[in-house]
């Protein structure tokens, strides 16, 4: 199978001066795919701010490492696992799971938290599409859960977005979070002598092509494509990478992923400047008779590749032997650059690895799309009634409690986890140096779709004001973009726009990108994916005093922050209510977005708030019932007194506007006064309530419900997937 | 006095209960792994949970066959005290320590949840500081918890008092009888499916202030009376 274009051929041949066999075609072909080269996308990857105070170890690595203080570092990693997931969601979901965790341990760092952040096609109804969308959902988060809580990592915290552009598809990103020593972060270097050791999973046939699987529009469902899990042999292969790394024992590791051992050896040998010679015939398979070519891009899972020394080898190997994991030594570290891969010696594939690593880029062209325009102006809806339209936000699956989901996560293993799923807007995770650290990941597909720009931008504020809620400063993102074909001029100026978005936030606030990931091609016959950049947003609290739930209290004076706008577009209101996709997405104002964050974070860190949570899909009147849901505390707020331009009521209620917070406090004087220091817009809305949720627009009663109701509502994904 | 906690490939808590217990409790707690076939110089034994061998064939049967659960057998014989949470229940029961079985979920799912336990027996090594009756707040997290015993053995159970802990009027699993905890007849073997290492410390408990702690200090306290006795 010929996966290199005739172009990058004609390229490696000139670099190479001669003609690449079939063995050098393929090991390249699987490293120049998008998924594994990154090769449309990585001029624009180069502009975001990858520096910081805390950074040790930037994008481009297996994980981001930030210093936490006090000799301990946090690594972070994202990824997704999109076609294998559409195609046999189980172990799709799996798999992602798999690679994320090897990405954190590569670093030498133990993984203490695994997120997900989830899109399907609607699930509601008795439809073929609504039966194949909960097909996927439900064993997307079988396999999720199945491999993290065997593993004995807990999964803490997501979102779930359901938009008809997933249609026969789905999104699943995975991230993870570690934390070590930083004395013992790996620190990747190799001598010539120095072995290569190939560990964990006996290689097979499955996988083959995976990255170029993934590098594709999915058309066929290719299963053999898809790679088997084994939580397991990950656990087994997670414990003894931790010994190792504390007896000192490894001098570099790598996970093997897409791409299998042409990536793995190629990318390895290129960042430790060093030749690597592998022979193999010596690694351990599960099948007899493979090629050299299935040998090199099988994605059999569950392996890793450690450097080690003639000196530490016998500690190492004592410790695999002690998990009982299979491994071999299947060759060493060069005085030379080439990459040379022998089958019973004889030389089958022989490339300098700097040329295999990185694949020439792919200049794409980008228009912007016309759509755009047209999609700006949208039919103003009818006016309904406000109670009814809550209850149908409320029990939108995008909306709705997503218990379902996480209690079939094990989200405590590890007694970690301090505020746990659905109790505010981000997991807060305790570390070992006596600081918190708080993560979430946020993506809005509807939004990104209208404006890709402020869409984007609109997910990062989304993020910082999670963390910015449970108590956290924000320390570091990843991003995680996804696209359709990078081909189509139309869906790149998309990325483009992302990426723009990603580099003038992260600038305006000082917050580094600390890693990443870019998946194209995600489109099946029925046409390309929504633009979906989810952002990972990481927190760090000094102070277990500051850690803040969004559970509303009884006696709590509420108070938003932030200004109100009409605008509309993408809306859960518009879409999910009325079915209107256009109009203006909200705007963030990048000033404003820091200052009403710095003003919520000041009245956490003064102990003056209870509760505090975002404004985000939904709106404010949203926020509120999620607010008191959770707190099982209902509430009376006036809307003429919220700060907002709108002139219709259920804009007011329904608006996503950025940078807007709702606290609620015992400390109202305080409050006032501290945020009319800070300058910020802002009103005191009303008080928490018995039994009921009352807006009220002066006198004048706008939506009453009882608290039942609205739990009742917000049950809906519960019963829809029971 | 000394605690080992069994540490099987696929262990997945033994690192929480050895917190609690030398971080929290004060106690000293070692990790003893599954190939050890002579224990020496442990007071008592946790099997912690998690997947032992990835709950391959059965939940805890591969476990129950392995080296050191031969010397916990031998140790639980002699009337020291053994505990095992969650998938340490499973394999005390695969290992016949323990009467009934622990099937699937009711709900064919995974569950992890915070749920209250209601204390029925307060004598055994583990309850010691509860009051009876007493309830308190702790986590489950299992596929595999609903424990199940012919009439006949649920009726000896309750007759000998080995129900040690009821999940109070908010069923988790499907449990008979509301099961959560039972102990062998002598006392001295305890399997319980909530993880009392994740409702310890306030600071993780999501309800109540972490006084799941209970189980490990009666243990501690056990212990410390047998050493001066």
């Amino acid at each position: 199978m010929g996966v290199l274009t005739p172009w990058e051929l004609r390229h490696l041949e000139e670099k190479l001066k001669r003609r690449a066999n079939a063995v050098e075609q393929d090991i390249v072909g699987a490293e120049w795919s998008e998924h594994c080269s990154y090769k449309s996308s990585k001029k624009y990857l180069k502009l975001l701010p990858t520096k910081g105070r805390r950074v040790i170890v930037g994008p481009g690595y297996d994980a981001g490492v930030l210093d936490v203080g006090d000799g301990y570092v946090l690594t972070v990693h994202i990824e997704s696992h999109n076609h294998p997931s559409a195609v046999e969601p189980f172990g799709g979901a799996a798999t992602g799971v798999g690679g994320v965790i090897r990405d954190i341990m590569s670093m030498g760092t133990r993984p203490i938290a695994v997120f997900d952040s989830l899109r399907f096609a609607p699930i509601e109804g008795k439809g073929n599409q609504a039966q194949k969308s909960r097909w996927l959902f439900k064993n997307v988060v079988k396999g999720i859960a199945d491999y993290g809580n065997c593993i004995g990592i807990p999964t803490v915290g997501g979102e779930v977005e359901f938009d008809p552009s997933f249609e026969d598809y789905c999104l699943v990103d995975v991230a993870s979070i570690g934390v070590g020593k930083k004395e013992e972060v790996i620190a990747n270097r190799a001598e010539a002598g120095d072995y290569l050791v190939l560990v964990g999973g006996a290689t097979g046939r499955d996988g083959i092509h995976g990255a170029s699987f993934a590098s594709k529009a999915l058309e066929a469902e290719n299963r053999s494509a898809v790679q088997i899990p084994d939580p397991f042999l990950e656990k087994l292969l997670l414990e003894a990478t931790m010994e190792a790394v504390k007896q000192g024992c490894v001098k570099a590791i790598k996970d093997l992923g897409g791409g299998g051992l042409s990536c793995c050896l190629s990318e390895t040998s290129d960042s430790l400047g060093r030749g690597f010679d592998v022979e193999l015939s010596k690694v351990h398979a599960r099948e007899t008779g493979m090629t050299p070519n299935e040998l090199m891009i099988s994605e059999s899972q569950e392996r890793m590749l450690y450097v080690t020394d003639a000196e530490k080898m016998p500690a190492l190997q004592s410790i695999l032997d002690k998990y009982e994991i299979g491994y071999s030594v299947i060759g060493k570290a060069e005085g030379h650059k080439n990459l040379t891969v022998r089958q019973d010696g004889k030389v089958v594939a022989d490339m300098p690895s700097s040329l295999v690593a990185h694949a020439p880029h792919a200049d794409r062209a980008n228009k912007k799309p016309a759509y755009l325009d047209r999609l700006k102006k949208a039919r103003q809806p009818k006016a309904i009634n406000l109670g009814k339209a809550l209850l149908a936000l409320l029990s939108n699956p995008t909306i709705a409690g997503k218990s379902w989901v996480y209690q079939q996560y094990d989200h405590e293993v590890g007694v970690r986890t301090v505020v746990k799923p659905g109790a505010a807007d981000a997991a807060v995770m305790r570390l070992d140096n006596g600081k918190f650290v708080a993560a979430k990941l946020d993506g809005n597909s509807k939004h990104c779709y209208l404006d890709p720009y402020q869409g984007t931008l609109g997910c990062m504020s989304e993020g910082v004001r999670n963390v910015i809620c449970t108590g956290a400063e924000p320390i570091g993102v990843v991003d995680h973009l996804q696209f359709g074909s990078p081909e189509d001029p139309k869906i790149f100026w998309t990325f483009a726009q992302a990426v723009n978005a990603i580099v003038d936030y992260c600038n305006f606030m000082e917050i580094p990108v600390v890693g990443g990931k870019v998946s194209f091609y995600n489109e099946t016959s029925k046409g390309a994916i929504k633009p979906s950049p989810v952002m990972g947003t990481l927190g760090l609290i000094d102070d277990r005093s500051w850690i803040t739930r969004s559970a509303l209290k009884q006696g709590d004076t509420i108070f938003v922050v932030g200004e109100t706008k009409p605008e509309m577009g993408g809306s859960e209101y518009y879409e999910y209510v009325h079915g209107i996709t256009g109009g203006q997405v909200p705007q963030v104002d990048l000033a404003t977005d820091r200052a009403n964050g710095v003003a919520v974070m000041k009245l956490i860190r003064n102990g003056l708030v209870g509760c505090a949570h975002d404004c985000s899909k939904g709106g404010l009147a949203v926020a509120l019932a999620e607010m008191a849901v959770t707190g099982r505390t209902g509430f009376r707020v006036n809307i003429d007194k919220v700060p907002s331009t709108c002139n219709r009521s259920d804009e007011l209620l329904f608006s996503e506007s950025h940078s807007r917070y709702v606290v609620g406090t015992s400390k109202s004087a305080e409050v006032d006064q501290l945020l009319k220091s800070e300058g910020v817009k802002f009103a005191q809305v009303g008080r928490s309530a018995r039994g009921r949720a009352e807006f009220t627009k002066g006198r004048k009663m706008q939506i009453s419900l009882p608290l039942a109701k609205l739990e009742q509502a917000f049950g809906a994904l519960s019963r829809i997937m029971q | 006095m000394k605690i080992g906690i069994a540490v099987f490939p696929g262990s997945n808590c033994d690192r929480d209960v050895h917190h609690v217990l030398n971080n929290v409790v004060g106690v000293q707690a070692d990790f003893i792994w599954h190939t050890k076939d002579r224990i020496l110089g442990y007071d008592a034994m946790v099997i912690p949970g998690g997947f032992a061998f990835g709950d391959r064939l059965r939940a805890g049967i591969i476990a129950a066959h392995s080296p050191i659960v031969q010397e916990v057998k031998r140790l639980a014989k002699e009337g020291t005290p053994v505990l095992g949470i969650c998938n340490g229940f499973q394999i005390l029961v695969e290992s016949g320590l323990l009467p009934g079985a622990l099937l699937m979920n009711h709900s064919l799912r995974f569950v992890c949840r915070w749920t209250k336990v209601k204390v029925q027996n307060n004598s055994t090594p583990f309850t010691r500081s509860f009051s009876k009756r007493q309830e308190f707040d702790i986590p489950v997290a299992h596929g595999e918890g609903r424990y199940v015993a012919t009439p006949d053995i649920v009726k000896e159970l309750k007759k000998k008092n080995q129900v040690v802990l009821q999940y109070s009027h908010d069923d988790p699993n499907g449990s008979t009888e509301l099961i959560a905890a039972i102990c062998n007849e002598q006392g001295n073997v305890m399997g319980m499916m909530p993880h009392p290492e994740r409702a310890s410390e306030s600071i993780v408990s999501a309800r109540g202030s972490g006084e799941a702690i209970g189980i490990f200090r009666s243990l501690a306290s056990f212990l410390e009376q047998k050493a001066v006795a």
